[in-house]
């Protein structure tokens, strides 16, 4: 008895690293991140080749002599019918339409939501069930009526139309984000500023807002992305003069005329695809936080 | 003795109804201009304008139901709606598929999880039509993987699904599901989190193996995770059209058509725009139609429950 | 009138759910009165009522002969202290102590002088400066009375202030603020639903149930002459032993047991036989020496010994009734002993069990 305890197995049982378990684990996870990368590398490879080298070469092999001459030609050169600027044009079209929809769509929505957690009135509720229910219906149903509205307004092709549109498309997300935020706070903080003599404005300014920054953060990831990457209403709300930088990219890469030119090509659509990366590798876990927000619409 | 208020505690008048929350109402015009005017009054008005014969400019020529036998006698709709069919179901399918198994291998545990989880959810950063114009550079048949695989001494090799009437849309599928898995993988692996510890513990005390348990137990514990995940890739779905656009533009010939670019060809394009109302129309149909069966289950079952 | 609150007929509900029905309240000047029931009796509501937080479906408040029935919380001179303290966390404790003060334009010197009271009374002069998630429970509770108190109001509502604290925390508190009450001798209305500190803070205790006042009283008058059979079950721990019998020409009758109720104070003295539910607290059963001078005595038989380390819990059986006797910490008894019991008629309740009232 007492020797079976003494011989018996003792201390931590002995791992294995190399298990097939892990090495199937592990084999896998690396050649689905293959498939998720071998965009992004051909992209990068192409755009740094010259043309010659492209219609010779293996698409996957990196470039022989590494030259920069497309991502220029990209940004500055590139032709879309007559218009032989590049996609510079479209770029700083994109910042102008893309600061003032962020600035203001996250204003009304963080305001909106605040209202419909602590300031519900009769009827809040109804328009919040609209909106939300708003969100799930097919765009195409409303863009000719936005166009006879932008029309009256006298926005129709101008960026500023396009501002409001992306304002109100982003509403019903943004505001269910700010709303349940601020809902999730405890709500005697906002009794205790009630006690306190404070306002409508007075608590959202001094209590809520100060304590609102992350999903601040989180609503301006989720804006940044979703109106650079946006293309449908670019296309639709605005003229060739003020083509936001996906509409342009599209026009430049899928244009007839002339020699296609896969390098600059990819240079171009990496160029449009920067900043969001930029902003995903930069936000890491908000990037997540914001998307998985973003999920649980409706 | 007692200390003297500074605040007088007059009697104040009730205000009238309409001024009560005043702020609150002010602040809530832009949330209601927009529930009311543009997503109810615009949906209204589309489909009200689906009856009639507007051609450039919307009139009010009332035309019945032509619209909608026009559009169905249409090859180029026929072929869009069975497009949008195959793509939805394959989509659903693979997404699903592949985003849990995804989910499930990184939530076991491992090393790198951080790097894993950047590399599968960086696509969805990026547009469709970036997306889209990134597969078609890797799908050409001259110089993209087909040429590789037969420079490599295959020569037979034939990847060519852009070309193919036939394979197109599983040409799109694959730069699709790149875009769009990541996504559905961070909800999933947010749902296998929010599973309490303990279940594993019971399992393994039980003598469920891994695979049996993320079978038996985790998946029929997630369905919530999975009705999110299904509505989510649904919308996605009906609103294909950046990726169709950029990737192969419709074709070859009609045999890529979306319902999305149907509606947006014939308002803008072919100028005939009751056509586009009927087709939109039949659009928010099918998101009803969808839509209903999934709130019935998520809201109807909770108050009978 | 001398009163600092008064709530008259008041009315709330939400949709059809009725939370206070007709309900009437005054407080006196400097009192401190505890609304004690358990959650959902509508002691919080009742609070947030007071202070302005919910309006009133009907019905009228006054806070010191002003109607305050409509008036904004910060117009009403109140102040309030929290369950889960609600201090402002991006503000020092300073800030949080002079943001109402600024939001009510208090000239800045008037407010430092209010703070630097308010921080010495509490004693919380060398936390001004750090922010609340610097601050342990304790500290925070105190700066929640604190803000309270720079408002120079006379009255303050407690809503279950110290249920977030750890228990030894709690009870130094409890003393605290009792002390505090002596020192202010400001109005305070608390809301609990914690019977020993309603019962050690309390001038007056008013027990809720269902959006209604069950009795208001001392806590002595509580405790010992409880009104009816829901206030008499829920105050006490362990709670009161009932038995269910008929009062018959003055005595209690239960099964084959007849209680002469000598010493009683009946409420009316020409109380009608009837069906009714004889109350004793098991602490008022004597035991040992003492039961042999109790009027009436008996014998029980013991199920079960709870020793609790300050006294013992014995569960015994009297006939077939369950009986809950509290004895000396150091009493040495044992299951399936027998033990002898004195009960003193003039120390229970006697309740009419179809009205549940008094008798």
């Amino acid at each position: 008895m007492a020797d079976t305890a003494l011989h018996g197995p003792k201390g931590p049982k002995p791992k294995k690293m190399l298990s097939r378990g892990n090495i199937m684990l592990y084999g896998t996870l690396i050649v689905v991140s293959m498939y998720y990368l071998l965009p992004l590398y051909v992209m990068v490879v192409t755009s740094l080749k010259g043309m010659p080298e492209i219609r010779m070469g293996n698409v996957f092999g990196p470039p022989m002599e590494i030259t920069f001459e497309p991502w220029v030609k990209a940004w500055s050169g590139a032709c879309t019918g007559i218009n032989c600027d590049g996609l510079s044009r479209g770029f700083w079209n994109s910042v102008q339409i893309l600061i003032p929809s962020v600035l203001l769509s996250i204003t009304i929505a963080s305001v909106n939501g605040y209202a419909l957690a602590n300031w519900r009135f009769k009827g809040s509720e109804v328009f919040f069930t609209i909106l939300i229910i708003g969100a799930f219906i097919p765009y195409q149903t409303m863009l000719y009526p936005i166009v006879i509205m932008l029309r009256e307004i006298g926005l129709m092709g101008d960026l500023w139309g396009l501002v409001l549109v992306h304002t109100v498309f982003g509403m019903p997300i943004l505001t269910l984000l700010f709303r349940n935020y601020f809902t999730a706070m405890p709500e005697e903080l906002f009794k205790a500023a009630r006690v306190d003599g404070a306002g409508f404005w007075g608590i959202y300014f001094q209590i809520m807002l100060p304590m609102a920054l992350p999903i601040f953060v989180v609503a301006i990831i989720l804006q940044v992305t979703g109106i650079w990457n946006d293309f449908l209403f670019g296309v639709i709300y605005t003229k060739p003069a003020t083509y936001p930088m996906t509409v342009q990219l599209n026009n430049i890469v899928n244009s007839v005329q002339g020699v296609k030119e896969y390098n600059v090509n990819m240079a171009a659509t990496l160029l449009t695809g920067l900043v969001p990366l930029v902003i995903y590798f930069a936000s890491g876990k908000l990037f997540v936080r914001g998307i998985a927000a973003g999920a649980v619409k409706g | 003795m007692t200390l003297a208020s500074d605040i007088p505690a007059q009697t104040s008048k009730r205000p009238t109804r309409l001024f009560h929350n005043l702020m609150a109402k002010i602040a809530s015009i832009p949330m209601i201009l927009t529930a009311l005017v543009v997503f109810l009054g615009g949906t209204t008005w589309t489909i009200v304008y689906s009856f009639t014969g507007s051609r450039m400019l919307p009139r009010t020529n009332w035309v019945g139901f032509d619209q909608y036998e026009r559009l169905w006698s249409s090859d180029r709709w026929i072929v869009s709606i069975k497009n949008l069919a195959l793509y939805g179901v394959c989509s659903m399918v693979f997404t699903l598929v592949i985003a849990f198994t995804l989910a499930a291998l990184l939530d076991r545990k491992i090393r790198f999880e951080g790097a894993f989880r950047t590399i599968f959810l960086y696509p969805f950063a990026l547009s469709f039509v970036v997306t889209g114009l990134a597969w078609q550079w890797i799908l050409n048949p001259d110089f993209g993987l087909q040429s590789v695989v037969r420079g490599w001494g295959w020569e037979s090799f034939t990847f060519n699904p852009l070309n193919d009437p036939n394979t197109v849309m599983f040409g799109l599928l694959i730069a699709g599901l790149w875009q769009g898995t990541g996504l559905i993988m961070c909800i999933m692996l947010a749902g296998l989190r929010g599973i309490d510890e303990d279940i594993w513990k019971a399992a393994r005390v039980d003598g469920i193996g891994t695979i049996k348990t993320y079978l038996v137990v985790i998946i029929p514990m997630m369905r919530p995770v999975f009705i999110t995940s299904l509505v989510l890739i649904a919308s996605g779905i009906i609103k294909l059209y950046d990726l169709v656009v950029a990737q192969t533009n419709g074709g070859p010939g009609i045999s890529s058509e979306v319902p999305a670019k149907y509606v947006i060809e014939y308002m803008f394009r072919a100028q005939n725009l009751g056509q586009g109302f009927a087709a939109s129309t039949m659009m928010l149909v099918s998101v009803v139609i969808i839509l209903i069966p999934w709130a019935y289950l998520e809201f109807g079952g909770k108050k009978r429950g | 009138m001398s009163y600092s609150v008064e709530i008259k007929n008041l009315d709330l509900s939400f949709g059809a759910v009725q939370v206070l029905q007709k309900l009437n309240l005054n407080i006196h000047e400097g009192e401190f009165l505890v609304l004690l029931g358990s959650s959902g009796c509508g002691k919080s509501t009742l609070l947030n009522c007071i202070a302005g937080l919910l309006e009133v479906t009907d019905g009228q408040i006054f806070i010191k002969d002003n109607n305050v029935t409509w008036a904004e919380p910060s117009d009403r001179g109140i102040g309030m202290v929290f369950q889960s303290y609600a201090l402002y966390p991006q503000m020092t404790v300073r800030g949080n102590l002079s943001f109402g003060l600024k939001n009510a334009r208090v000239p800045k010197a008037e407010i430092e002088r209010r703070v630097a009271r308010a921080a010495e009374i509490l004693q919380i002069e060398p936390l001004l400066d750090r922010k609340p998630g610097a601050l342990s429970g304790g500290q925070r509770q105190r700066v929640a009375i604190g803000r309270a108190l720079v408002r120079d109001v006379d009255v303050f509502l407690f809503d279950e202030p110290l249920s977030n604290l750890d228990a030894k925390l709690r009870v130094d508190l409890r003393v605290e603020l009792k002390r505090l009450h002596n020192q202010l001798k400001n109005t305070m209305i608390y809301v609990t639903h914690d019977q020993v500190e309603a019962m050690t803070l309390a001038d007056r205790i008013a027990v809720m149930k269902g959006g209604k006042i069950m009795q208001l009283g001392s806590p002595d008058e509580i405790y010992n002459q409880p009104r009816n059979l829901y206030v008499a079950d829920f105050i006490g721990s362990p709670s009161m032993n009932f038995l269910a019998g008929h009062l018959v020409d003055g005595t209690f009758k239960v099964d084959d047991m007849v209680l002469p109720m000598t010493g009683y104070h009946f409420a009316d003295a020409q109380t009608a036989d009837r069906p009714a539910v004889i109350g004793i607290r098991p602490e008022h059963v004597a035991t040992g020496p003492l039961a042999a001078d109790a009027p009436l005595q008996f014998h029980v038989t013991i199920d079960l010994v709870e020793p609790m380390g300050s006294d013992t819990l014995v569960y015994a059986k009297l006939g077939q009734h369950l009986f809950r006797v509290r004895m000396d910490g150091q009493a040495r008894v044992k299951a399936g002993e027998t033990l002898p019991i004195g009960i003193d008629p003039a120390r229970a309740s006697l309740f009419d069990k179809k009205t549940e009232d008094r008798l």
